[in-house]
């Protein structure tokens, strides 16, 4: 009995520690560097290169927050979290913000108490097979043994989607990409499932490609978006609002090409909002004018940062889908600057 | 000298030749016949054993004959591959090892600052050397007591004071213990030897070293905890763990078959409670848990925390092992220890752990080289150990996507080298310090 009144109340100073603590804001500034949980390693999402420098979709989002409250986006720490750590990271407060592909769900935002602050890739799970077995549609799947990671949400999309379609099929089950690539490869099943962007990754790492097809059913819906502590207002809007200026840069034609350009003043009065030379929308969370103008500036606006580490010119080439604009058919949608 | 119509019994005068051994009882088809193909199971089983080498050996050997060594890219590797030996042809791409050489070896460690690990691996050698080795002069040991302070000075950077300030700590311990024994006992030199060094460090390292520093500043960069990786990180958790645990090991057991309750019952509670916890709970506890209850801000060191949990971890196996190596003494040695009236501490010295060590050699040095591959398991606390971590960050740029076997293969034979050097070792102190009458 001792040692659980103990442990009561250590978590009770705990909290009383964390509830008197300074806003995430303020420790950040005070720190002078970003502390940003990333994946350890996902193609085109987030990887460090050769020098140990971090690159990727994800990281990104990391360096513009950065350049955003800090003014420069290289003041980042990269922390590489597993699938077991990352939301443990999150809330023990080793890091300030996760951006590692996480899909919104409701008990991840409701229940683990985090705040996720804008959706910035819409994924969903697909299927690839092997080419010459002749599958055009998920539909003809029936019967198929299928290379699943266990434990995932990707899992039991699988089983509703075959009871769904009356289907049936034998799982095997796999721990980590790498090795259900090694599976796949060697036929031990006949399609692999797991998020879209996931199976393009992973056919971008196969000797032959082109022998592979990714089926066009989509059959989940996989949000990914950052998300940071819950109970820290100011800090969520901090990072949404960066999110939405990288969407609303694109939008409105800002590239880190034109930014100084435009940024000198220009006839469109919602970019002159953005880049703070009308109005002073940073004041309002504690921050400069300039806050959103470093945070394009810091690796282009939404649509620089798709194409350069996932879009159609890499290996990954992932199409722009349901992460295109509003004004294109697709979803990205930044709420007004004003 | 025989003529040849006498008829006398043939009798031979010289000595013939000696004839080799029929050719079915020697060499090769001697050994054979008794070893691979002595009755009909043997046969079969040789034969089986043959194939299932053949097939291995088929599908491998092409593959590592066909390692390509320099190339940017895993594509690269697989264009170069088709060119030499054709279509369809399967090779390993060593080229991924080579190019990202530095990062297994050293995470992102800044790379004009290799030269800081390296010689802290040279100057490690040089202080394990005295404890390996007897031949080495033993006034080598006084290098050694200093070298962690060395070392984290090496690895971490910052100013050289800080490193000295810690060991000065130390030499005030141990003077303090030895004035404290001559002037009032054994209390009050334990005593001192405890309180002094802790006054010190609390109170006057941290101005002393600013002092020194502003007086003579020798710096090195910093380097972050954030930016070790590799086999440096392997080494570095690996090697404190080694020296930290194998003492406090040794205290443990000993305090385990202590007659004073207290002590008993501490380290009996803590030995159990460790062993009954798997080591990732442990650095689960140490990298999250911990942040719960410290207050906000005060963060303290990563590594540091993950080299305190392996510590005590293969402290508490390392404990099991020695008290072994004591239960295994007979009583006779005890006795004899108190007939010469040697008080405890010297009749441990002298003549229990000697022998108590040798016994538990394989033991401590199994805990040791388990404790070396536990360290790949802090990739579980966002650390960059070199099989998984930095692995999974390589295959995860663009260029080598798609490696599966070679950083595997790569990382697994660093391993089995330090391992079964470790492992030859305790053979070769086993042989060294074998005085058993048999």
């Amino acid at each position: 009995m001792n040692r659980t009144v103990f442990l009561g109340a250590l978590t009770v100073a705990g909290l009383v520690a964390s509830f008197a603590s300074a806003s995430t804001l303020d420790e950040v500034k005070a720190r002078g560097v970003l502390n940003c949980g990333v994946n350890v390693g996902l193609v085109g999402f987030a990887a460090p290169d050769a020098n140990g420098k971090w690159t990727g979709f994800d990281v990104a989002i990391c360096k513009a927050v950065a350049a955003a409250v800090l003014g420069d986006p290289n003041k980042v720490k990269y922390v590489p979290t597993t699938g077991e750590t990352r939301f443990t990271s999150l809330s023990s407060g080793e890091i300030d913000l996760l951006a590692r592909n996480s899909t919104w769900t409701f008990s991840r935002d409701v229940d683990l108490k985090f705040t996720f602050t804008g959706v910035n890739y819409y994924d969903g799970q697909g299927f690839m097979v092997r080419k010459d077995l002749g599958v055009t549609s998920a539909k003809e799947l029936g019967g198929a043994t299928i290379c699943i990671q266990t434990g995932t949400t990707t899992e039991l999309n699988l089983a509703d989607y075959f009871k769904t379609h009356k289907m049936t099929y034998t799982p095997i089950a796999i721990k980590t990409d790498a090795e259900g690539k090694q599976q796949f490869l060697a036929g031990a099943c006949d399609a692999y499932t797991t998020d879209r962007s996931g199976l393009a990754a992973l056919r971008a790492g196969f000797e032959k490609p082109d022998d592979y097809v990714i089926l066009p059913e989509v059959i989940s819906k996989e949000p990914l978006s950052p998300l940071v502590r819950q109970g820290d207002d100011q800090w969520a809007d901090i990072v949404r609002w960066t999110e939405n200026a990288l969407i609303a840069a694109e939008e409105y034609g800002i590239t880190s090409a034109n930014i100084e350009e435009m940024a000198k003043g220009t006839t469109n009065p919602e970019i002159n909002r953005i880049l703070g030379t009308e109005g002073n929308l940073g004041a309002m969370f504690g921050l400069d004018k300039e806050w959103a103008k470093r945070a394009i500036a810091a690796s282009g606006n939404y649509g620089e940062i798709f194409e350069a580490n996932i879009g159609v010119s890499t290996p990954i080439g992932l199409a722009r889908g349901l992460n295109a604009q509003w004004t294109q058919g697709g979803l990205m949608y930044a709420p007004p600057f004003r | 000298m025989t003529d040849a119509n006498t008829a006398t019994a043939f009798v031979r005068t010289a000595m013939l030749p000696q004839q080799p051994p029929p050719i079915s009882q020697r060499g090769v088809i001697k050994w054979m016949r008794e070893n691979l193909f002595s009755g009909p199971l043997n046969t079969v089983l040789t034969l089986v054993g043959l194939a299932a080498v053949f097939m291995i050996l088929q599908g491998v050997l092409p593959w590592l004959l066909h390692g390509v060594w320099t190339a940017k890219s895993l594509n690269e590797c697989r264009a170069i591959i088709t060119k030499t030996w054709g279509d369809g042809a399967d090779g390993a791409c060593w080229a991924v090892i080579h190019e990202r050489w530095p990062q297994y070896i050293y995470g992102f460690y800044p790379s004009d600052q290799y030269w800081r690990p390296n010689l802290a691996f040279v100057l490690m050698l040089v202080a394990i050397a005295p404890i390996l080795f007897g031949a080495v002069p033993r006034q080598m040991l006084l290098f050694t007591a200093a070298f962690p302070a060395v070392a984290f000075w090496l690895l971490w950077g910052g100013s050289v004071w800080l490193a000295v300030v810690i060991l000065a700590g130390f030499a005030l311990g141990v003077i303090a213990l030895k004035l404290g024994l001559r002037l009032g006992g054994a209390i009050l030199g334990v005593g001192a030897a405890v309180l002094i060094p802790v006054l010190w460090w609390l109170f006057f390292a941290g101005s002393a070293a600013g002092a020194l520093d502003a007086l003579a500043p020798l710096d090195l960069v910093r380097v972050q905890s954030d930016k070790f990786g590799g086999f440096l990180l392997a080494f570095v958790i690996g090697i404190c763990g080694i020296g930290f645990s194998l003492p406090l090991g040794i205290l443990l057991s000993l305090g385990r078959r202590s007659d004073m309750p207290l002590i008993k019952y501490v380290c009996v509670g803590f030995i159990e409670f460790i062993r009954g916890v798997p080591l990732i709970t442990l650095l689960f506890t140490a990298s999250f848990l911990l942040s719960y209850f410290l207050p906000p801000g005060t963060t303290f060191d990563l590594i540091l925390r993950v080299i305190i949990m392996v510590t005590l971890f293969s402290a508490a196996y390392i404990a099991e092992v020695v008290r072994g190596g004591l239960a295994a003494l007979p009583r006779g040695q005890y006795e004899a220890a108190d007939a010469l009236g040697l008080d405890y501490w010297k009749a441990q010295r002298l003549i229990i752990m000697p022998q108590a060590l040798k016994i538990s050699i394989p033991g401590i040095v199994s805990s040791f080289i388990g404790l070396f591959k536990d360290t790949t398991l802090v990739i579980f606390v966002s650390l960059l150990d070199p099989l998984k971590g930095i692995t999974d960050a390589v295959r995860a740029s663009s260029e080598w996507n798609g490696v599966y076997w070679e950083p595997y293969i790569f990382s697994g034979s660093i391993f089995f080298i330090f391992c079964f050097g470790m492992s030859r070792y305790s053979q070769y102190l086993e042989r060294k310090l074998k005085t058993d009458h048999r």
